[in-house]
């Protein structure tokens, strides 16, 4: 098994940062009246561990399992979805099935809602449902929770985990206890880090390799603990200056952001599209491409250009979501800084140009 | 009185044996659900609305009725309070029917469930077995909760259902948009709009809640209640909820502190969003509000290293800002809040001119906007800092 499954924490004691938050998750789940909850924060903060090591706090070890569901919309369209699930709680992802969201809502929770809890032994009477990346759940989707979620309080209780509140309705976050689960700082992050080393028999971590992993992390533990283990298998001695392995597609990137630079024609904002195509063929997702690339071409431009570079990635992202065809909105970004970029250079101003924005 | 609720409906789903066990532990409730007022003169603060239903419960008639308002201000609680007022606990269950977006109402249920209820001529009154007489009239009632979020078929299959069965029965439309009721069922209702609720009576009943459960709160824990959940009574009932049950968990009991409520609703704390104002550009000393140097403690968080200048050093503190998990809309509401609140000290800032605020107000729009659309987080506080940046600079 991979470091990060192997040596995630599985009990609220054994999470090593946000103690505060961990002693309040105990507490309430001792408390017996335990409510709906929200856990918001960045990727790989420890959201899902959280929510795992609350659940095990809440009913103990259980068995899981992985199931495959089918739901029928009422056009009897039919809708597999991965399931996990054990006696005492469900989890699954929704927003798989696209706009089909709201009937597996609909389903899931009534039928969770109206069965009791049989076993006599069990701590609580209610069951738990986990949903991932609730912020993807159509406004549909959210609002068939909301009544449900009061109703039905008896028999269940819900988890949601999101990236962020922006695009949750504001009846769902007012019916849950919000938890937010910031990134980890520096320390933090060394504390697990030198624990994962411990516990995985690989020696001390050197300190300098340490910082390097850290400031590649960006305060992603899991991203951490992977680069860490990557590390490892290149040099088990961990003391050679390997730079650490940059993912294909983010050297992909700056060489894109590179090109941009160098040369602004025609037919390099051909050459540009080519490697965009790739880029989107091999699954990277659009607005992490834009990001990557917009972080390298203003890391290159004079200061004043940032500014507006950042505004156009800012602007086009947002049409890219609204919009059907990423690519399109993709090369209108190139093309425009690389109009920036001229128009700074000849020091002339198109500004016709901008009337097509 | 939400237990009653919750026995009534019960038994159709559930064994009937079982019964006695379906009781719930009402210390396990949900003060939301156990404080929902019992008649409609416990509602708070809608009193034009509960005079108008008033009179319906002497005349015992009722016209079709479409609530709307924001969350949290006692739509769904007034129309199932008047209800169980009509009808009592054993009639409540055969005439009404109680549908929200949790039930399947594309147009094919509305053409048969919400029919085939509509025409059932309601059965002759029975004696109540708590021994109250009930007006009991001769109609049912179909509410239909988060009407909004119905399609627009099902909405137009229901016009011609809501006359032809007008004689026996009547409809109750509870949504958030009235925009978004069709114009010929929102003609065929009279209209109650809910208003948030004002920050007096959502005090008043805080403190009742706190003083029945036995929370001790102290004033400014209820203002800060009142004032992070701006007029919506379930969040502030949540929060309280949370609070308490936080602070009766750690050994001994802490008192609950306004800065518990503030963790717990999610807001962004003043130091960051005040440090973050900072790095714009905003000149914060002149800002009133609570004495900076005491708070800037929490602001730590928000590390930026030091040498950083112009679009790095916003970038970076715009990264750090998203580490801390904080959400995008609400740093944006709240940084147009701390705007509107100390709207005096900055109509008299030295260095803002009209100009730069209406360019702040500007991209806070166009960020709002986008946000709702799902655009990228970081990308658009970086953009809102970027151009506050160059407003409040240039």
């Amino acid at each position: 098994m991979l470091w990060v499954d192997d040596y995630r924490p599985k009990t609220l004691d054994g999470l090593h940062y946000h103690v505060g938050l961990s002693q309040r998750l105990k507490s309430l789940a001792a408390s017996g009246d335990f409510p709906h909850m929200l856990f918001y924060g960045p990727s790989g903060a420890g959201k899902k561990t959280r929510i795992a090591a609350t659940l095990n706090e809440l009913f103990g070890s259980g068995v899981e399992r992985i199931d495959q569901r089918v739901f029928l919309t009422p056009s009897r369209k039919k809708l597999d979805v991965n399931v996990v699930q054990s006696n005492y709680h469900i989890e699954l992802t929704p927003s798989e099935v696209g706009n089909y969201d709201r009937v597996v809502i609909q389903e899931i929770i009534k039928e969770i809602a109206q069965t009791q809890q049989v076993d006599v032994s069990a701590k609580h009477r209610f069951k738990v449902v986990v949903i991932n990346e609730a912020d993807s759940l159509s406004r549909d989707a959210q609002a068939a929770l909301r009544r449900t979620m009061e109703k039905y309080m008896s028999n269940l209780r819900i988890i949601l985990c999101a990236n962020s509140t922006s695009r949750l309705i504001a009846p769902i976050k007012s019916r849950c206890l919000l938890i937010r689960v910031a990134a980890p700082n520096h320390e933090e992050m060394l504390t697990v880090l030198n624990h994962v080393a411990k516990r995985a028999g690989a020696g001390s971590l050197p300190e300098d390799r340490a910082d390097e992993i850290i400031s590649d992390a960006n305060g992603n533990m899991r991203k951490a603990i992977l680069v860490f283990e990557a590390m490892k298998m290149q040099s088990p001695d961990l003391s050679s200056s390997l730079a650490i392995a940059k993912p294909d597609w983010e050297t992909y990137c700056y060489k894109v952001g590179d090109m941009i630079i160098q040369e602004q024609t025609p037919q390099r904002v051909m050459e540009v599209r080519t490697k965009l195509y790739e880029l989107l063929s091999h699954c990277i997702p659009p607005t992490i491409i834009l990001k990557t690339i917009a972080d390298r071409v203003v890391q290159k431009v004079d200061e004043s250009l940032k500014a507006d570079i950042m505004h156009w990635a800012a602007i086009y992202e947002n049409r890219m979501r609204i919009g059907n065809k990423k690519i399109y909105h993709l090369e209108a970004w190139v093309v425009k800084v690389m109009s920036l970029y001229k128009q700074f250079f000849l020091g002339i101003e198109l500004g016709d140009f901008d009337d097509f924005i | 009185m939400a237990t009653s609720f919750f026995q009534a409906r019960a038994p159709a789903k559930k064994k009937s044996g079982k019964e006695k066990e379906n009781v719930v532990n009402p210390s396990l409730q949900p003060w939301v659900e156990k404080y929902r007022p019992e008649t409609i003169d416990d509602v708070s603060s809608q009193e034009h609305i509960v005079s108008v239903l008033r009179k319906t419960l002497s005349s015992s008639n009722l016209p079709h009725m479409l609530f709307y308002g924001p969350p949290g201000t006692g739509k769904t609680s007034t129309i199932l309070a008047l209800a169980r007022q009509l009808f009592g606990p054993d009639n409540f269950r055969s005439r009404v029917l109680e549908l929200n977006a949790s039930d399947e109402r594309g147009i094919s249920i509305v053409r048969e469930k919400v029919k085939n209820f509509a025409r059932q001529t309601p059965r002759a009154e029975a004696v109540a077995s708590d021994g109250k007489k009930y007006p009991c009239p001769p109609y049912k009632i179909i509410i239909l909760d988060e009407a909004d979020s119905m399609t627009q078929d099902a909405q137009a299959a229901l016009r011609r259902i809501m006359e032809n069965y007008a004689r026996i029965t009547r409809f109750c439309l509870v949504c958030n948009y009235v925009t978004r009721i069709i114009e010929p069922l929102a003609s065929r209702c009279s209209k109650f709009r809910f208003k948030p609720l004002d920050s007096s009576s959502a005090r008043q009943r805080l403190e009742h809640i706190a003083l029945a459960e036995k929370v001790p709160v102290n004033e400014d824990v209820i203002s800060a209640l009142v004032s992070t959940s701006s007029g919506d009574l379930r969040r502030a009932v949540t929060y309280l909820q949370s609070a308490a049950r936080l602070s009766a968990a750690t050994e001994p009991p802490s008192a609950i502190l306004p800065q518990d409520i503030q963790e717990i609703a999610g807001v962004v704390p003043d130091a960051i969003i005040r440090k973050l104002a900072q790095t714009l550009g905003v000149d914060v000393t002149l800002i009133g509000g609570r004495d900076g140097d005491v708070e800037m403690g929490d602001a730590a968080s928000l590390t930026v290293e030091p040498d950083l200048r112009g679009f790095d050093l916003i970038r970076e503190t715009v990264r750090s800002l998203i580490r801390e998990g904080y959400s995008a809309s609400q740093v944006l509401s709240q940084w147009l809040k701390a705007h509107s609140q100390l709207h005096d000290v900055i109509v008299e800032h030295p260095t803002l001119t009209g100009r730069q605020k209406s360019a702040c107000a500007l991209v806070m729009a166009e960020a709002d906007k986008a946000l709702c659309d799902g655009a990228d987080e970081e990308l658009w506080i970086l953009e809102v800092a970027l151009r506050v940046h160059k407003a409040v600079t240039s």
